[in-house]
């Protein structure tokens, strides 16, 4: 396969008084460009780990983060990241959260075009009319759109996106699966995305990467989504594939589940 | 669709009207008085707004007979303990002795105002028939008189009247000593703590010595400022204001007010939001620009909390420092009322105290807003 982004023996290791404590071990994946990825477990399984070292903000123990056929070596805006709580800066306004980024990565643009950029991408994600508004004002829905703008906004080779919808209500979660959706059908970056939100996962995902649970977390199997693209949420959850998809991906977590309370 | 409504005239009268009309929002009014320290007034803006008004006035009266009330308690035992409290040597003025004691400071600043402008009128009228007869000396030909006379008329014009210090004065110098004070502390205490801040070897370093100087008095820095003064300003002319005595005295001042905004701002800078770095690493920033665009804004409303502290203590500490380094602002004013030691001097001091407490509440309330102004939605005070 020919693979734009590569994780090789990925490991995270924490040191304690009791010896070490291993998170991830030998966490292998390729992933094509322009392919989604979304990556499911148990919550404190390790998804998120593997997400930081991806993005640079946490150290690799022990393997490598490949892009583009380079090594990865800390945080860049080559990776867009959208975090959980969207950690926008709240004294800045919505317009000025996303520009502080694209001032960094388009430092050789015209003022113009650099506006250009940001009015593009906060139209993009529904928020022109908000965009003088600060954090404190927006809601979670629109906070986390201020945070896909951002992330979009840097061109980045590859989006990671770290449970961005988990503390968002159903139908907000709803409508910003969709956002993601449009935004990305645009441009069709190489993603990567961290949900425990099954129908969230087959909804967005070409394959769904399942995890272990930990310690030791790795990837226990690996399922291909073959909807076909632009996808409609209703006309695919009308077909028994769906469901296949959905039993498959339930009897993983419920097996892991069940391997936790054994082991405790 | 929408060239249809809008030359529709009646969507238009709808629409128009409603949208240009000005609407009062009691509740934003209100709440942007208590933004800006005025809360008192918020629900004067409240009743603006009909917006119950049963409260709104309940509230207004009570915010402003009770702290009458406590106040009329306060001069009745003021009143009664002039009677008692009276030694050989000196007592305690009476409400009605103070309040003469603030009219004759009055009087006498005004007659000195008076007399500096007649002052300078005198010298001016000189200066003029100086310049005449040097004019009538240039025209009769004598050029070294009319040089003479031309420089005599720039010296009266350039004299400087040198009368009485007011009240008033002492007050305007008590206000320039801690603007350069607190300037030094700021411009001292917030680069140091953000460094404090960003690394732990630095604060380290320096925390011993931060907790050494922190609780040391006004009065012991004094002699030590003192010395640094003498040897490093040269004395101005007695005409100027920037006098060694208010050097002095300003030092003093930073050096106790310098402690709050340095430990706030380094633990501002400190416990900054872990996500907020993250943006930073995201989008590679460099050490400065961290610093600048990150570090620095999201530590200020803990920052001004320190420098809100700093001029508190800094006033505080000017009144026992003007004392001491005979600067001449409040401190001076009451230290000389003291050595006269008569009734009418320590009904001055009372004055002299009202004013101190009224100028460190405004100090304290400017700040105040400026930390409002700087805290964003999610931190609020």
């Amino acid at each position: 396969m020919d693979s734009y982004f590569e994780t090789y023996n990925l490991t995270k290791v924490y040191k304690t008084p009791n010896g070490d404590a291993v998170i991830v071990k030998g966490f292998d994946l390729k992933i094509k460009k322009g392919e989604f990825v979304c990556v499911i477990g148990h919550s404190g399984c390790g998804k998120s780990t593997v997400l930081s070292m991806v993005a640079g903000l946490s150290e690799v123990s022990d393997g490598a983060v490949i892009l583009d056929g380079k090594e990865i070596d800390g945080a860049g805006p080559d990776r867009g990241v959208v975090f959980q709580s969207p950690c926008l800066l709240p004294w800045l306004t919505t317009w000025d959260n996303v520009m502080i980024g694209v001032k960094q990565v388009y430092y050789h643009a015209t003022k113009e075009e650099r506006e250009q950029i940001v009015e593009y991408y906060l139209a993009a994600v529904g928020l022109s009319e908000a965009k003088d508004k600060r954090p404190g004002e927006l809601s979670g829905g629109m906070r986390q759109r201020v945070g896909l703008a951002r992330a979009f906004a840097l061109s980045p080779k590859m989006l990671l996106l770290d449970e961005p919808f988990g503390m968002l209500d159903k139908l907000t979660k709803f409508e910003l699966q969709q956002v993601l959706l449009d935004l990305w059908n645009r441009e069709r970056l190489t993603a990567m995305m961290i949900t425990h939100d099954v129908d969230e996962a087959i909804y967005l995902a070409d394959r769904i990467v399942m995890m272990t649970s930990g310690p030791a977390a790795t990837i226990g199997s690996i399922l291909e989504i073959t909807f076909p693209r632009p996808r409609d949420r209703k006309e695919i959850m009308t077909t028994d594939q769906y469901y296949d998809y959905r039993e498959f991906l339930m009897n993983f977590l419920e097996e892991k589940d069940s391997e936790i309370k054994e082991a405790a | 669709m929408n060239a249809v409504v809008d030359t529709d005239p009646i969507v238009q009268e709808e629409k128009h009207p409603a949208r240009k009309t000005f609407s009062y929002n009691p509740n934003k009014v209100a709440h942007n008085l208590d933004k800006l320290g005025l809360g008192y007034f918020s629900p004067i803006a409240r009743l603006i707004g009909n917006d119950e008004p049963a409260k709104q006035i309940r509230e207004i009266l009570e915010n402003t007979f009770l702290p009458l009330m406590a106040f009329a308690v306060f001069v009745a035992v003021w009143w009664i303990s002039s009677f008692y409290v009276v030694s050989d040597s000196t007592k305690i003025p009476s409400p009605d002795e103070t309040w003469r004691a603030w009219g004759g400071m009055v009087e006498f600043a005004q007659a000195e105002k008076l007399k500096e402008v007649e002052y300078y009128k005198a010298n001016e009228e000189r200066a003029l028939s100086m310049e005449q007869k040097a004019a009538d000396a240039a025209a009769g030909g004598d050029a070294t008189k009319a040089e003479r006379y031309t420089g005599l008329a720039e010296k009266f014009r350039t004299k400087i009247y040198q009368g009485a210090t007011t009240f008033f004065d002492q007050i305007w110098i008590s206000l320039i000593t801690i603007v350069v004070g607190f300037s030094c502390s700021t411009l001292l205490g917030v680069p140091i703590g953000i460094l404090c801040g960003v690394s732990k070897k630095i604060n380290i370093a320096l925390n011993p010595l931060i907790q050494l100087f922190k609780p040391v008095s006004p009065l012991a820095w004094f002699p030590i400022v003192f010395v640094f003064t003498t040897w490093g300003i040269e004395q101005p002319p007695s005409t100027s204001i920037w006098q060694r005595a208010l050097w002095t005295s300003a030092g003093v001042v930073t050096l106790c007010s310098i402690w709050p905004t340095l430990i706030n701002t380094a633990v501002a800078v400190a416990s900054i939001d872990k996500d907020f770095l993250n943006v930073a690493k995201v989008l590679k920033m460099g050490w400065f620009q961290k610093i600048w665009k990150i570090i620095l804004p999201s530590a200020l409303p803990l920052i001004f909390t320190g420098l809100r502290l700093s001029i508190g203590v800094g006033w505080m500490v000017l009144v026992a420092s003007d004392m001491m380094a005979q600067n001449q602002g409040l401190g001076k004013f009451v230290w000389d009322m003291y050595q006269n030691g008569d009734t009418q001097s320590t009904a001055q001091i009372i004055i002299a105290v009202f004013f101190i407490g009224a100028i460190g509440f405004l100090l304290d309330r400017i700040m105040l807003v400026c930390q409002r102004l700087v805290t964003f939605e999610e931190q609020n005070i």
